[in-house]
């Protein structure tokens, strides 16, 4: 008889792999990814495929030649980072600073700590704030959407920036600013290149879920605090019903809360750990929005809870037993 | 739907290939080699010599403590010799070859197909014919029965829970018993609970059983006292604490027994001895296994008398499919990867798992991502990724801190781990270790406290 294979058990396995769940949020991605083509036509396009690019070459140089191992591609997780990347950027910027912010989100926020499953830090987000406070201007001049269509883009500030102004001075002046909540809502106002449609990110989202890729704790607990703080801060003269559906439909809420912030490497283990990471991240994000310098606040909130997150995994699961029912 | 709480995965459940196939009875063999370690505890002690004639049924070897069980042959014939034999995990263990002459039965075992109703015995004599029987839990771990059903003093059955789970995949042969014996599993529970002196008792079914489910629900209606419990589709449902957790909502604390929250649970296989043991005499000789695979010509539910070289079995299953990578003693969650066939069956074997070659090899270890599977498919509330690293850094300590001694060796860590990491290899590793430090501790204690004496 030919020689048997050996092994301890389980000898089966569930079909899981690193890449099939980086292909289902990639999969996700795709709606806003629509959107975002539609809205923003050929510089969508081009960022996209010059920040995947980008993201795939750091990584497989760095691997290579530096750190001396095989090089892991067929993961797919350096497709979705140069994919989220391009998400947090503006549909108009130049190529180099698109490459740059690749180098640095593969090569320091990823393979400095060696790789796949290692970094502290949400890679893409570590390349999307390098350049956003390297190059402010260029950052954070956002294109109208104008589809395919348009020759030379008009540029113009977010909703934010307006809200900001009303919430911050009172100015209600900027109210007739503010987008319509539909457009907000399916996605027809100027903004990063994939945050734009709430819908298609939500519907991403949901399907995430449904596939079990991520749980519902991180997006969940960063939305609930969102609105609940933007219920109670909202500015007199203004519905807080309005006031929360905007917020929570404008910036990158929503691209964060599903696919930044549940990024399995940098959010914690547990239920109650995500629980409390989300809660925070809404919470950061919110004091940053009303009293901090910048606008938007996404990626700093999710990278100072990134930081915390060692910390959180040390809330343990809930044994079994540890509640005697008698 | 009731499921225990913590935990579990949905692997393929595989049993198409080998459910509802009628038990058959497996040939005698020309040789048995009946080995006398067969359960949990001390192994038995031969109670017969080179040159004696032996009967099915003869009582051939005795238990050796307390934790150990008799062991009776399961053939006629003459002892040639009394041995060590090698298992197919390479463990060494004596054992009584026998060469079989006939099939001579013992004269006080009832061999009719007779359903016998009454049993008016007292617990004590139910629990010494027990313990006569060489009955062990056929379930898997082969805990002698007889010492389960004492409780310790100062604590009291409440409940027995019958375990009809049979969660691991690809294994039928409880679920066919269900259907083929259901009356005498029925008359063993009562007998059981008349033993342990209690008027409860619940048996728990995955769903993916529907005709047993049945079976035995239009069978307790007539029995007092006997409920039937339909549980959601979840491996590990048939752990031990797992199933009291899902049969009854109470859960056993870390380090207890099941005693502890009032329960007694025995499989549907092991009741059925119980049976036949108290009503027909009949001592623990045979077993149903399983035989199955995709590509296994035969699969089947066949019932094997102990002794029997698993490549009998094999043989009445259509032999070893061309396209074989891996044999595994039991289901492939928990089941043991076998280096040969050259074995007899005996109480622990409870199944035969042929994987092709294309499924018999473990997928390419990637780094940890961190995705807190394992955390959510931990049984016990453990943190895998956690004790599997401890344990590759030799933090023992720290490992019994964050209680790997709950660890139940499921494998639903492994099982859905994205990076197919080895988790319960070094889980188990690890374990072993903090165990041994722990006894180590506990008997440095014992010493020193009777040093003070």
């Amino acid at each position: 008889m030919k020689n048997l294979i050996v092994a301890p058990a389980p000898h089966a396995h569930s079909g899981d792999s690193v890449r099939k769940n980086m292909l289902l949020v990639i999969a996700a991605l795709m709606p806003a990814y629509a959107v975002s083509l539609a809205a923003f036509g050929w510089g969508a396009l081009i960022v996209t495929l010059i920040s995947i690019a980008a993201c795939c070459a750091t990584e497989w140089l760095i691997a290579k030649f530096i750190l001396k191992q095989q090089p892991t591609l067929c993961d797919c997780s350096a497709i979705l980072t140069g994919l989220l990347l391009a998400f947090n950027l503006p549909s108009n910027l130049p190529w180099w600073l698109i490459v740059i912010g690749a180098v640095v989100a593969i090569g320091v926020g990823k393979m400095t700590f060696g790789g796949l499953g290692q970094n502290p830090f949400n890679p893409a987000l570590v390349g999307r704030v390098f350049l956003l406070i390297a190059y402010p201007v260029q950052m954070t001049t956002w294109p109208l959407p104008q589809g395919f269509n348009a020759v030379d883009a008009a540029t113009g500030a977010t909703p934010l920036a307006y809200m900001k102004q009303i919430v911050k001075n009172g100015d209600m002046s900027l109210m007739d600013k503010l987008p319509d909540l539909q457009d907000a809502f399916f996605g027809f106002m100027g903004g990063s290149l994939g945050e734009v449609s709430a819908l298609a990110l939500i519907a991403g989202g949901i399907f995430l879920i449904c596939t079990k890729v991520i749980t519902w704790h991180i997006p969940v607990s960063i939305l609930a605090t969102v609105a609940a703080f933007a219920a109670l801060g909202a500015p007199a003269g203004m519905c807080p019903c309005h006031y929360t559906a905007l917020t929570l439909c404008t910036g990158g809420i929503m691209l964060g809360a599903f696919f930044m912030a549940t990024d399995y490497v940098t959010s914690p283990m547990t239920g109650w750990g995500k629980i409390i990471f989300g809660i925070g991240i809404g919470l950061i994000v919110m004091v940053i929005r009303t009293w901090g310098a910048y606008p938007e606040g996404m990626s700093f909130a999710i990278l100072i809870m990134n930081a915390t997150v060692p910390l959180l995994n040390k809330i343990r699961p809930k044994r079994f037993g540890e509640v005697v029912k008698k | 739907m009731n499921t225990f709480k913590i935990g579990g995965v949905h692997p393929k459940d595989n049993k198409l290939y080998s459910a509802h196939q009628p038990i058959i009875e497996c040939g005698l063999p020309k040789q048995a080699i009946i080995p006398l370690a067969q359960h949990i505890g001390a192994p038995a002690k031969p109670v017969v010599q080179k040159g004696d004639k032996v009967k099915v049924g003869q009582l051939i070897a005795e238990a050796g403590g307390f934790v150990s069980a008799n062991v009776h042959s399961g053939v006629s014939g003459t002892v040639t010799k009394i041995d060590v034999t090698t298992d197919a995990w390479g463990m060494k263990m004596p054992a009584v070859f026998i060469d079989v002459e006939g099939d001579e039965w013992m004269e006080d075992i009832n061999r009719t197909s007779d359903v016998l109703r009454e049993c008016a015995m007292e617990p004590k004599e139910i629990i010494d014919k027990i313990a006569k029987a060489g009955i062990v839990g056929l379930g898997g771990a082969c805990f002698p029965t007889h010492v389960k059903l004492c409780p310790p003093p100062g604590q009291k059955a409440e409940v027995l829970i019958v375990n009809g789970v049979e969660c691991e995949p690809y294994l039928t042969c409880d679920h066919q018993l269900m259907l083929e014996h259901g009356e005498e599993i029925m008359i063993g529970i009562q007998i059981t609970m008349r033993a342990l002196g209690i008027n409860r008792a619940v048996i728990g079914i995955e769903k993916n059983k529907p005709d047993a489910i049945a079976r035995m629900t239009e069978l307790a209606h007539k029995a007092l006292g006997i409920e039937v419990k339909p549980l959601k589709l979840k491996y590990p449902q048939g752990g031990e604490k797992q199933l009291i957790d899902a049969c009854i909502g109470r859960q056993v604390a870390s380090g207890a027994l099941p005693i502890s929250v009032g329960a007694v649970v025995d499989n549907v296989a092991t009741i059925f001895a119980i049976y036949e043991a108290v009503q027909k005499n009949k001592p623990l000789i045979s077993r149903v296994m399983t035989v199955t695979g995709k590509s296994v010509k035969k699969p089947g539910n066949y019932l094997v008398r102990f002794g029997t070289p698993l490549a009998q079995v094999i043989e009445m299953a259509g032999g070893i499919p061309e396209d074989t990578g891996k044999i595994i003693g039991g289901g492939p969650m928990m089941g043991r990867a076998m280096n040969s066939v050259d074995m007899p069956a005996h109480k622990r074997t409870s199944g035969l798992l042929f994987l092709p070659e294309d499924e018999s090899r473990r997928g390419e270890v990637a780094n940890c991502i961190r995705c807190g599977k394992c955390v959510t498919a931990c049984p016990m509330g453990l943190e895998p990724y956690l004790l599997s690293r401890m344990s590759e850094l030799k933090m023992y300590d720290e490992m019994e801190q964050h209680n790997v001694m709950d660890c139940i060796d499921c494998g639903c860590c492994m099982f859905t781990c994205p990076s197919h990491r080895p988790l319960l290899d070094y889980i188990r590793s690890g374990k072993g270790i903090v165990g041994g430090n722990i006894r180590a501790r506990q008997a440095a204690a014992k010493a020193a406290a009777e040093a003070k004496k």
